[in-house]
């Protein structure tokens, strides 16, 4: 890996991994998927193949984010209008 | 406005968690449970560190109440942009019994040996949905309050709040300085990534007792018991509309 990049790649994959720890379905599964995912393409020498690369694990980084924030926020409205239904039984 | 903005921020178990009574009733299991900043002490935050962004203010500072953990909820602003931190330190029986009260004379007496302009809080915690905080806050300060502001904005020396309240939105202006507690549809807050979270590890944290503020933090309360909501009951299913009337009217509902 050409030596800049390398510190980029190794950043991306620490951010992904710190992500990952509240996903879903589980911070194992989803650092088992990083890991093969990073390990797949390992070999990959052409420095406009690995910013691409780097670009699609940021992305993957957003989606993470807005991901957590939809959940927080569905829970917390949930949470907030079940228990003004229950209050007076009148859909608020 | 020049100010330094104090942001009230509360370590709750994060929202994801189940919740579980302990045998005795007397409070809820909190040991080896994931904990996280209460989501709308997030949104405070964001909103005070927006504001910094747009230069309408000078400085951020977190504020939390409790034990060293307390530290991490901190640290959590500071990656998201607050600029210091100070961390009230409160620990075991007094601890538990800590409510809106004592956090609102705490911050008060913050505000006025930190010289701070604004105050923003979350409009409740997730754990005891209290509301009261932000409140209780102003009241003691004498300041005016903007409540469950879904949008602020500067003007001058007075802030515009958009309040969401029952009855719609409900506009209202205010002085400064002024206690904001911010609702769900304020801001979006940001994720604290981890490169933030490194370069928060350099930000200040001060450390002092509640006495240190000259603040009694005694309990009015007493907390009697807790308890499980009931559990659902099963439903029932019908065959025909007419079963469904007649159920309805053994309950005594039509």
């Amino acid at each position: 890996m050409a030596n800049p990049l390398r510190a980029e790649v190794i950043r991306l994959y620490k951010n992904l991994l710190y992500l990952g720890r509240e996903y879903p379905k589980g911070g194992e599964y989803f650092r088992d998927r990083l890991r093969a995912a990073f390990t797949k393409n390992k070999s990959v020498q052409e420095p406009e193949k690995i910013k691409e690369m780097i670009a699609r694990g940021e992305y993957v980084a957003k989606e993470l984010e807005a991901l957590y924030y939809l959940r927080k926020y569905r829970a917390m409205k949930k949470q907030k209008t079940q228990s003004c239904l229950l209050v007076d039984g009148r859909p608020t | 406005m020049s100010g330094r903005v104090l942001v009230g921020v509360k370590r709750v178990i994060d929202y994801a968690v189940k919740i579980r009574v302990k045998p005795d009733k007397s409070s809820v299991v909190t040991d080896g449970v994931k904990h996280s900043m209460n989501p709308f002490c997030e949104i405070a935050v964001e909103e005070a560190v927006k504001m910094k962004e747009k230069k309408l203010i000078k400085e951020v500072v977190a504020v939390s109440c409790g034990p060293q953990q307390a530290q991490e909820t901190i640290r959590t602003a500071l990656a998201m942009g607050a600029d210091r931190g100070i961390h009230v330190e409160v620990t075991g029986k007094d601890y538990e019994t800590l409510g809106p009260l004592q956090i609102s004379k705490i911050m008060a007496a913050l505000a006025k040996k930190e010289e701070a302009q604004l105050i923003i809080l979350g409009k409740q915690a997730i754990d005891d949905d209290c509301n009261q905080t932000g409140q209780m806050t102003a009241a003691l300060l004498d300041w005016p309050q903007g409540t469950f502001a879904s949008e602020v904005s500067l003007e001058g020396d007075k802030i515009k709040v958009v309040r969401e309240v029952d009855g719609g939105l409900e506009t209202i202006k205010i002085n400064i300085p002024a206690v904001i507690t911010a609702d769900l549809r304020l801001n979006t807050p940001r994720y604290a990534t981890l490169p933030n979270i490194m370069k928060a590890k350099k930000k200040k944290i001060a450390n002092m007792k509640p006495a240190d503020l000259g603040v009694d933090i005694t309990s009015r309360l007493e907390v009697l018991r807790v308890d499980e909501p009931p559990q659902r009951q099963a439903g029932v299913k019908v065959e025909t509309v007419e079963d469904l009337v007649s159920k309805l009217k053994e309950a005594g509902l039509v």
